[in-house]
């Protein structure tokens, strides 16, 4: 055996489950601020537009939703006025939308780094849906504009949000190492992905008030994490309602759930990456 | 005794191989699942098809000290990257333990982390930290990186419009800036001018003299030879071989050429047939079959001929020519030039010639055989017989990077005289 005093690298076909390397994580935040920055950089140097692109997409969403669901539809929202309604849904909505669809194709789409060079995979979905973040702080400018236009005060719930924020992004993570997993293995994930984003959103409470749905199926709203999630963003910024602590309570668990499962089979299927990617 | 750095034991990899890519479409999985149930019953009894899986590597054990620079050579697909994939951590075994001693850094591809649209400024943070360096150390180390890469001029620029040399320069320049304790190096010559190649070469030198350990995998016989001390010559993913280097350069070399077709076999053939050249190898001086020649260095030229009917006294004189691989002859040798001749050749044989020293520069080359009994053309076999030489200490300075501008390679003694 080796002399054991300084650090020696063991390699060896691993079984069963294996625990995630935090320590090695750590050492490599710097690639994941890197992984982090490229992402983020190379979507601004394409585009002419840059980071305008993070407020057209949810503006123009929000005018269209307006005219279709609040004017035309009729869509009861709180009794707030529609627009800014919608756009506090869209806000964490697009985010995680953006967030999972990047971080479902991150591994595939790196495949050139993970068959040349070791470092802990994990960070690649990660940075991925890390990178949406900019994006969403700029949208998020046009929210502050809103409430000031609309005199909209937040509560102090409005202590809530950063955890919030660090919901959504777990739960993009967690169901973006899904996705990221499997789309190696199977190649039909690709497809999966845009069509399960779209689903997900009309089984939120984006466009509509979770008052619409009738309370005795509450409980199959909470499946789904990002309803707590996205009511709760509405009622910490607009503060017009207090927050379904029940609900939240079960999405987070629901989000933490996903999470711990999608490191556990991101972990299993990671040592087979490099082979069939 | 320097310390062992690297200890692999019984190391194994299968891979699968399927008809088809790795990845499945989900639907072949559904369907797959379906089936499996009634395909192990129809199955019960039945071995596994081994066709589905091959063993990339098969039992290889071997311990490199700290400071020793190691070659690993083998054919295409002996497994050799996959050795170094392991290494790295890239892929995991099959089988088998390895225990490494430090920080890796490996070199499979050089440039596989750039992005094309980031200026090379960028890309070397990025490069940097995706092989495992802080951006403090690559700050220090970046001026180093630029120089040593030579674009200065274009470091601003996306590497998109860098050329591949450039592209490639600069991705060594990165690895070989890291300073790991363990480097790994996969084929990374292949790219990059001749200049650029030395300057690689010495790179990695000087690695190896700070005390680093370097595992290199290289076609290029010449620079494994001036760069490694021992050697590991893999064979369909097995050890087949470990010695010193060079003998497990020759040992490679000489493993027989193994031509698709002899072309001697039914090729056309002009003269009156009383001789038939029918085989033909190269030979070391110690008999030993090679696969190639190395510039500079003794080399045995053999034909096999077969004695139709030719008369006892009368005199035969071989020859045999050398064309570049584009067909433009070089010279020809008939042995009745040095004045010999041969008589009472027995019904078979082999007809040697040894050059003391090949002048030819690297590359590939075709040779082609005649014979002429009593004066007349016997046997002129219409076909080019390939043959290689590789890269070798030809002038004795200790640099194998042989300039392969031209064919023909001359050494001589240097002077200059006050008028
Ligand atoms: N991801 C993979 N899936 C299936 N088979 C693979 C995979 N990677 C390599 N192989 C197989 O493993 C064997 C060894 O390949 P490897 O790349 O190690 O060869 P090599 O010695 O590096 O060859 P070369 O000189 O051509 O670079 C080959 O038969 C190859 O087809
Ligand atoms: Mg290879």
């Amino acid at each position: 055996m080796l002399d054991s005093n300084s650090n020696i690298t063991i390699i060896e076909p691993k079984k069963g489950l294996v625990a995630v390397d935090l320590k090695e994580l750590w050492n490599y935040r710097e690639l994941l601020y890197f992984l982090t920055k490229r992402d983020i950089k190379v979507r601004y140097k394409q585009t002419i537009l840059g980071g305008l692109w993070a407020i057209i997409q949810p503006v123009f969403t929000m005018v269209v939703f307006t005219i279709f669901f609040g004017r035309m539809a009729k869509m009861p929202s709180n009794d707030i006025p529609y627009p800014i309604f919608v756009y506090a849904g869209l806000l964490p909505w697009t985010y995680f939308a953006n967030a999972l669809s990047a971080s479902g194709e991150s591994l595939v789409g790196s495949a050139n780094l993970i068959t040349k060079v070791y470092f802990p995979r994990l960070i690649v979905p990660t940075a991925a849906s890390l990178a949406g973040l900019l994006d969403f702080f700029i949208a998020m400018l046009v929210l502050l504009g809103m409430m000031v236009y609309y005199q909209l005060v937040p509560s102090f719930q409005i202590l809530l949000f950063p955890f919030l924020l660090g919901l959504t992004f777990l739960c993009a993570v967690g169901a973006g190492l899904w996705l990221s997993a499997l789309n190696v293995q199977y190649r039909d994930i690709r497809y999966v992905i845009p069509f399960l984003i779209q689903i997900w959103m009309f089984v939120s409470p984006v466009i509509y008030p979770m008052s619409l749905v009738p309370e005795k199926y509450h409980w199959l709203l909470a499946l789904n994490p990002m309803a707590g999630v996205i009511g709760a963003f509405r009622s910490s910024l607009l503060g017009h309602h207090p927050i379904d602590w029940t609900l939240l309570g079960i999405s987070s668990l629901i989000i933490v759930i996903i999470l711990l499962s999608g490191v556990y089979y991101f972990r299993k299927m990671e040592r087979t990456f490099a082979d069939v990617i | 005794m320097a310390e062992t750095v690297i200890k692999v034991k019984n190391l194994s990899k299968r891979y699968r191989i399927g008809v088809r890519e790795g990845y499945k479409t989900f639907r072949e999985t559904l369907v797959d699942s379906v089936k499996a149930p009634f395909r192990r019953i129809a199955n019960i009894g039945k071995p596994v098809p081994k066709d589905e899986t091959i063993w990339a590597l098969k039992a290889v054990s071997f311990e490199v000290k700290k400071g020793e620079v190691l070659g690993i050579i083998g054919r295409n697909g002996a497994g050799k990257t996959t050795l170094l994939k392991i290494l790295s951590r890239i892929t995991e075994p099959t089988e088998g333990r390895i225990e490494l001693k430090g920080r890796v850094g490996s070199l499979l591809e050089v440039g596989s982390g750039f992005h094309p649209e980031l200026s090379g400024h960028e890309n070397i943070y990025l490069y940097g930290a995706i092989l495992g360096m802080d951006s403090y150390e690559i700050t220090k180390k970046f001026d180093e990186i630029v120089a040593f890469a030579e674009i200065e001029k274009f470091i601003d620029t996306p590497v998109k419009r860098y050329s591949s040399g450039m592209y490639m320069r600069l991705a060594f320049a990165v690895a070989a800036h890291l300073e790991p304790e363990i480097l790994l190096v996969d084929e990374v010559l292949a790219v990059g001018d001749a200049a650029f190649q030395k300057k690689c070469l010495g790179k990695m030198g000087k690695v190896a003299e700070e005390g680093r350990t370097v595992l290199f995998v290289s076609h290029n016989m010449g620079a494994i030879e001036s760069l490694c001390h021992r050697g590991i010559l893999l064979e369909s993913g097995e050890k087949a071989f470990e010695s010193e280097i060079h003998s497990v350069v020759s040992k490679y070399l000489s493993k027989s050429y193994e031509t698709l077709e002899d072309p001697l076999k039914n090729c056309a053939r002009l003269g009156n047939g009383k001789i038939h050249v029918v085989d033909f190898h190269l030979e070391s001086p110690d008999g030993e079959v090679l696969k190639a020649a190395r510039s500079g260095e003794p080399i045995v030229f053999c034909f096999k001929f077969e004695n139709r009917d030719c008369l006892s006294n009368e005199k035969v004189s071989f020859c045999f020519s050398v064309y570049t691989d584009k067909e433009f002859a070089l010279f020809h040798y008939y042995s009745h030039f040095s004045n010999i001749y041969f008589q009472d050749l027995p019904k078979q044989g082999w007809a040697k010639c040894l050059i003391p020293e090949l002048y030819l520069s690297p590359g590939n080359y075709l040779v082609m055989s005649y014979t002429l009994v009593s004066g007349e053309r016997a046997d002129w076999p219409q076909a080019f017989l390939p043959i290689t030489v590789v890269g070798a200490d030809f002038y004795g300075t200790g640099n194998p990077n042989l300039s392969s501008w031209g064919p023909m390679l001359v050494k001589g003694k240097w002077a200059v005289k006050e008028i």
